[in-house]
C-alpha cells in the first residue's frame, strides 16, 4: 500500500529548510510509520532536491512525524528559482511512498 | 470561568476579505486578527516607504477595514493586525482616516520599535542561513525588522486601543496578546504562554485550519472551499482552547486539520521559539468534541529565549524567466528539443547567469527527474527556463531566449511569457532583546 492510505500530510517552509509532517489517520498505525518512514529513506527520496541533512521528530501525541529537511529549497522561498518555491507539493510526492505490511507488523496491532 | 473568542481575519496579505466579515457579523468574536506578514513583504514595504514617506504599510488595509470597522465597531471587537509592515504609524493614521470617514470613533495604536536596521548593523551579525555578516552585504541591505512578542500589543489593548497595528511582529503573538490582556497571565507562566501559543499557532494561518491547503478529492474531502469559513478560537484563562468556525461556513474543522496546522513551519516541536516563550508541542492532544469542533490542550513552554530573530532584506540580484507551451502528439519531445535550444543559446551568446534552471511543467518542474520518471505523457507541456544573473540586463535575456523559440525552435509553440525581476532576499540573525524597545503609539484623535 501507498503512504497516502494511511497517513495525511502538510508541507511548511522556513527560509531553505523545508517540513513535512506526516499524521497517521489511525493512531494504531503510528509505530508502522516510525519504523518504516526513516530519515534516511526521505533523505534518499528527495536525493535529487534535498542537499542538507534530514532530521526526524516523533510525535506519539498526535500519531505523527515531522521531517525537517535543511537546505531543502533552492536557496530559501525569497531567492529560489524553483516554480513552487515554497516546496508545497514536496508532500504529496512522500505520500507516494510504498509501505509494506500492516496493522500485523506492529506491536501496537488489534 | 472567562472565555474569550478570537478570530482569524486573514492568514496572508493577499487573503479572502468575505470570511473577516462573515466572522465579525456572525461569530460573536471578541477580537479579529489579520496576519498578513510574509517573511519579504517588510523589506518590500520598505522599498515602498523609501519612495513614499506615508506609504510602506499593507496595500489591503483600506479594502479590509472599510468592510470590516463598521461591524466591528458596532460589536466592540478590538483588531490587531501586522498590516503596518514597515510603517506602522503611517498604517495607524490611515485606520484613523478610514474610521472618520465612517463617522466611527476607535481608539488605533501603532506598535513601533521592530525596525532595528541601526542596532544591527552596529552589531554586525553573522546570518543563521547564509554565510557571512550584515555589514559584508554593505548597501544591498534593505531592512532588519525584530519579531517581537505580545507585550506591546496587550499593552496597547490595555491602554484602550481598538485597533492595534504591528509592524513585524512573531504572528502567533498577535493571537497570544488579547490573551495576555484579557486574563491577565503573567508573561513569565511559560506554561499558559506555551499554551496560548499553540492557539495562536493554529489560528494564524486562517484558513489552513479549518480546510484549506487539506483537500485531497476521495481521500480528505472538504465541502464548500469557495466559501470557507475562518478559524474561531474560544480561549479559556486557563488556557483551554477549542478551535471553531462560523456555523454555515464552508470547510471543516477536525482532529486531522488541527494536526495538520499544529506542525505547519515548524522544526523540533519541542522547541518552538517565539518572542515570548519557547512552546513545546510534545504533549499537545487534539480531540474532535463535536461537529466543527476540536478541543486542544497540553501546550507547555519554558523560559523566554534572550535574543529576537530578526528578518534582514537585502537586494539579491535578478531572476529572468520564460515559458513557452507545446501540445498533442510529440509535445514533450518538443518541450526538450527546445529546453536543448535554449541551453545551447544561453552558452552561445554569453548569457552571464550563475544558477539556471530547466523545466517542463507538467514532466518535472516540481519534483525534478528523478521523482518524475515513469509518468504517463501528458497531452500538453509548458516549458520554464530560470537563471539567477547579476543583472535586469542579463536576466531580460533569459526571457528572450524563450520567446524566441516561436520563430527558430520547434513546431507549434505558444503562449510564450517572459519575466525579469529583481529579487529581494530575506536571511536572519539573531539579536539581543534589550536591543530592540518597543513602544506604542496612538494615533492623535481630531
Amino acid at each position: 500500500m501507498k503512504l497516502r492510505d494511511i497517513a495525511h500530510s502538510r508541507t511548511g517552509d522556513k527560509g531553505n529548510i523545508s517540513n513535512i509532517s506526516v499524521i497517521a489517520f489511525d493512531e494504531k498505525l503510528y509505530p508502522l510509520l516510525c519504523s518504516q518512514l526513516t530519515a534516511a529513506r526521505v533523505k534518499a527520496l528527495f536525493a535529487g532536491i534535498v542537499e542538507g541533512c534530514v532530521v526526524r521528530y516523533e510525535l506519539p501525541n498526535i500519531a505523527a512525524l515531522n521531517f525537517v529537511m535543511d537546505q531543502a529549497l533552492g536557496g530559501g522561498v525569497t531567492r529560489s528559482l524553483a516554480l513552487d518555491a515554497h516546496g508545497k507539493s514536496l508532500s504529496s510526492a512522500l505520500l507516494d511512498l510504498e509501505i509494506e505490511g500492516g496493522f500485523g507488523d506492529t506491536d501496537a496491532a488489534p | 470561568m472567562r472565555h474569550i473568542r478570537i478570530g482569524t481575519g486573514a492568514g496572508y496579505s493577499g487573503d479572502r476579505i468575505e470570511p473577516a466579515v462573515e466572522l465579525a457579523e456572525k461569530g460573536d468574536i471578541h477580537y479579529l486578527v489579520f496576519e498578513c506578514l510574509g517573511e519579504r513583504t517588510v523589506a518590500l514595504a520598505q522599498q515602498a516607504r523609501m519612495k513614499d514617506p506615508d506609504g510602506g504599510f499593507d496595500p489591503l488595509l483600506e479594502d479590509r477595514f472599510r468592510a470590516v470597522l463598521p461591524i466591528c465597531a458596532a460589536k466592540g471587537i478590538k483588531l490587531v493586525t501586522n498590516m503596518g509592515a514597515a510603517n506602522p504609524l503611517a498604517a495607524a493614521r490611515k485606520t484613523a482616516e478610514i474610521a472618520r470617514s465612517l463617522g466611527l470613533k476607535l481608539k488605533v495604536a501603532a506598535v513601533i520599535g521592530d525596525d532595528v536596521f541601526d542596532a544591527c548593523k552596529d552589531g554586525d551579525l553573522p546570518f543563521m542561513e547564509i554565510d557571512g555578516t550584515m555589514q559584508q552585504l554593505g548597501n544591498r541591505v534593505l531592512s532588519a525588522n525584530a519579531y517581537l512578542g505580545a507585550e506591546p500589543i496587550a499593552q496597547a489593548l490595555r491602554e484602550g486601543a481598538d485597533v492595534v497595528i504591528t509592524g513585524r511582529a512573531s504572528d502567533p503573538a498577535l493571537f497570544l496578546a488579547p490573551m495576555i490582556h484579557a486574563f491577565g497571565w503573567a508573561m513569565d507562566d511559560w506554561n499558559l504562554l506555551g499554551q496560548g501559543t499553540v492557539a495562536g499557532h493554529l489560528l494564524e494561518c486562517a484558513g489552513q485550519i479549518t480546510g484549506g491547503y487539506f483537500a485531497d478529492p476521495g481521500v480528505k474531502d472538504v465541502p464548500g472551499l469557495a466559501r470557507l469559513g475562518f478559524p474561531i478560537g474560544e480561549v479559556g484563562e486557563d488556557g483551554s482552547l477549542v478551535i471553531t468556525k462560523v456555523e454555515g461556513s464552508g470547510g471543516r474543522v477536525t482532529a486531522a486539520t488541527c494536526k495538520e496546522q499544529l506542525l505547519y513551519e515548524v522544526h523540533d516541536p519541542r522547541r518552538y521559539i517565539q518572542p515570548d516563550v519557547i512552546a513545546d508541542f510534545s504533549h499537545v492532544a487534539i480531540e474532535e468534541i463535536g461537529p466543527d469542533r476540536v478541543r486542544v490542550s497540553g501546550g507547555r513552554g519554558t523560559a523566554r529565549p534572550e535574543t529576537l530573530k530578526v528578518s534582514v532584506g537585502y537586494l539579491d540580484g535578478f531572476i529572468g524567466e520564460g515559458q513557452i507551451s507545446y501540445a498533442g502528439p510529440g509535445a514533450v519531445a518538443r518541450g526538450r528539443l527546445a529546453l536543448d535550444i535554449v541551453r545551447e543559446r544561453l552558452q552561445l551568446t554569453g548569457a552571464e547567469a550563475s544558477e539556471t534552471r530547466f523545466d517542463l511543467i507538467g514532466i518535472d518542474s516540481l519534483h525534478g527527474p528523478g521523482l518524475s520518471a515513469g509518468g504517463a505523457e501528458p497531452y500538453e507541456v509548458r516549458l520554464r527556463v530560470t537563471g539567477r544573473t547579476e543583472t535586469l540586463r542579463e536576466a531580460v535575456r533569459i526571457g528572450n531566449e524563450v520567446e524566441t523559440l516561436y520563430t527558430n525552435g520547434p513546431a507549434g509553440g505558444g503562449g510564450a511569457t517572459k519575466s525579469a525581476r529583481e529579487v529581494v532576499a530575506v536571511a536572519s540573525v539573531l539579536l539581543p532583546r534589550e536591543r530592540a524597545t518597543p513602544r506604542v503609539q496612538f494615533v492623535e484623535e481630531t
